[in-house]
């Protein structure tokens, strides 16, 4: 299968970035870390905004940059997608030109179609005739997606696209993002430092730290690899992909499968039996007992098997369980582990709260 | 009221402004681009050799190139060896020195407009397959329009109004070299205070009007944005 390989050495005064990844050639890939973990330069590099000294870059097979051999293709030689933190459109140019402007530019359109389908994708279609000083701050950020997707590119770079944006404007675009996921057949890089964000929208999960890799896989797996910084307190969680297998409208619930189980949700109304969901789960709604409880309030208790555990320095203890193949992260207080003996290699029963976030 | 020579040398002016503005659009863009975004050290040697006439008096200015494109100077030597004979006292002198004299008026305009872009605006072109003399014309030259309107005005008014650098390199040949505000050193030497009036009062006016536009035309063309 086509990927991304990129090998990057970029010294700078308080780090060096220095990076050896494959990334998929489809679905998204969110670049995680705090600031200063170098994920943006890590992106710059691979647009060529950035010219790492050592480096070697093959995206789909074609060479974009190898310092052995003197390659660096420049920027605008790129058949990329790249949307800024700010949207940074053209203030002299109108919304319509603003979406032109790379799409004229482009001697070979992979789709032909794609402006008219960024346009409907995005829900800009009221706004092409407007200046950019016109737009909210959510619609000027939509026109850059827009702007980006219209030249065909065979991969979309994205860096904090919601960072500069307040809460509502963030909920506003954050569907059309999922949409972007869904619909589009080509690889998107999404640098984030808000672990919602990648449960919501990531399938595979790089994380960086200080311009290293530490965790690098899918998505489900690297979210509860229990040394990432991902995988820490209160907000880790872990993401479970499930179809929709049954409704009890009168309970107001529905089921959901995944290869672990099956799992009672919240009613999902607008999800018919098929229908693929993401759950975000918790690690902090995740509890464990020893024996099968028979009388709970609990509606969802799945066998699962203890993978790994982590203590932290505030008397809490991370455990990584199985169930099915399918990794889930638990929550729970040092003395709780304590008291059941919990162990690697032990068989116990996983009680879930799961929401639904898609 | 004005005389022949008068006209001439308010013809002279306009054609010497107006070519010298001209070639210092063209000559200054790039080196306020360079200056806008060299990481090099040789920048602040050559930002303040550009800046240099500001505040060099006109004759010392005007006594080096007198000497340096004069029979024995450097530029004399080439231009003499090319066929051109030299360059002092002729119409072509006169813009060589003005070029030079005027050029920080454009270059520093220009390199604020330059500054004030950034390099977002280049970068964003790039992602969009531009390539950097495309992303000039399509994106820097409109938005830093004026920044180039009010380096066109100030290379365009400070060439018309130079005195000290003409009278040392151009000296005050009618038609040639005599510029208007030769020809009004001229009236005042032989006492023709009214022709003096007349010219120094449309120099007035006409400076006025300039910045009258500079103002109200572009938006704070000494900040940046």
């Amino acid at each position: 299968m086509a990927n991304i390989e990129a090998q990057f050495r970029l010294p700078f005064p308080d780090f060096t970035l220095e990076v050896d990844l494959q990334l998929p050639a489809k679905g998204v890939t969110a670049l995680f870390g705090h600031s200063g973990s170098g994920k943006t330069t890590l992106l710059r590099c691979i647009a060529g905004l950035e010219c790492a000294p050592q480096g070697f870059l093959r995206v789909n097979g074609k060479l974009w940059q190898d310092s052995k051999q003197d390659v660096f293709l420049p920027t605008h030689q790129r058949p990329l997608g790249y949307v800024f933190q700010e949207a940074s459109l053209f203030p002299h140019l109108n919304v319509r030109k603003n979406l032109e402007f790379g799409r004229k530019r482009v001697s070979f359109l992979r789709n032909p179609a794609g402006l008219a389908q960024a346009v409907e994708l995005l829900g800009i279609s009221h706004l092409l005739e407007r200046m950019p000083d016109k737009l909210s701050g959510g619609e000027r950020q939509r026109v850059a997606i827009a702007r980006a997707l219209a030249v065909s590119p065979q991969v979309l770079l994205m860096d904090e696209p919601l960072a500069a944006l307040d809460l509502k404007r963030k909920q506003e675009i954050l569907p059309f993002l999922t949409r972007l996921q869904g619909e589009l057949d080509i690889p998107i890089l999404y640098v984030t430092h808000s672990p919602q964000e990648v449960t919501q929208l990531a399938d595979h999960l790089v994380v960086l730290e200080a311009g290293k890799v530490v965790a690098s896989g899918t998505l489900e797996e690297t979210l509860t690899q229990l040394d990432s910084p991902l995988a820490q307190g209160k907000q880790a969680a872990t993401v479970l992909q499930v179809t929709v297998c049954g409704h009890e409208p009168e309970f107001h619930l529905s089921q959901v499968q995944f290869a672990g189980g099956v799992l009672s949700l919240p009613y999902q109304q607008a999800a018919a039996v098929g229908t693929a969901l993401r759950l975000r789960v918790y690690a902090r709604d995740v509890s464990i007992t020893l024996q099968q409880p028979e009388q709970t309030s609990i509606l969802n208790v799945l066998p699962a098997t203890i993978t790994g555990m982590a203590h932290d320095a505030a008397g809490r203890t991370m455990v990584r369980l199985n169930m099915g193949g399918v990794p889930l992260l638990s929550h729970i207080t040092r003395k709780s582990a304590s008291v059941l003996g919990l162990e690697k290699g032990m068989q116990v029963f996983a009680q879930i709260k799961a929401t639904a976030i898609l | 009221m004005l005389n022949d020579e008068d006209f001439g040398a308010i013809l002279l002016t306009l054609q010497l402004a107006s070519l010298v503005t001209v070639i210092l659009l063209l000559l200054g863009t790039p080196i306020a681009w360079w200056l806008a975004h060299a990481r090099s050290r040789w920048k602040g040697i050559i930002g303040a050799v550009v800046a240099l006439p500001l505040v060099l008096p006109p004759a010392v200015l005007g006594f080096y190139l007198l000497v340096l494109m004069g029979p024995h100077g450097a530029v004399g030597q080439v231009t003499k060896a090319l066929g051109l004979g030299t360059l002092p006292f002729t119409f072509g002198g006169l813009v060589v020195a003005s070029v030079i004299y005027s050029l920080p008026f454009v270059v520093q305009p220009l390199q604020n407009a330059f500054e004030a872009i950034g390099s977002r605006p280049l970068e964003v072109a790039a992602t969009l397959r531009a390539s950097p003399l495309d992303t000039f014309f399509s994106v820097v030259v409109p938005l830093a329009r004026s920044g180039f309107l009010t380096a066109a005005i100030l290379g365009f008014a400070h060439t018309i109004g130079e005195f000290g650098v003409v009278l040392m390199v151009g000296g005050n040949i009618p038609g040639k070299t005599q510029v208007i505000s030769m020809q009004i050193f001229n009236h005042v030497e032989t006492g023709e205070y009214a022709q003096a009036h007349w010219l120094s009062g449309g120099m007035l006016v006409f400076s006025f009007v300039v910045l009258l536009m500079l103002y109200t035309l572009t938006p704070n063309p000494w900040r940046k944005r």
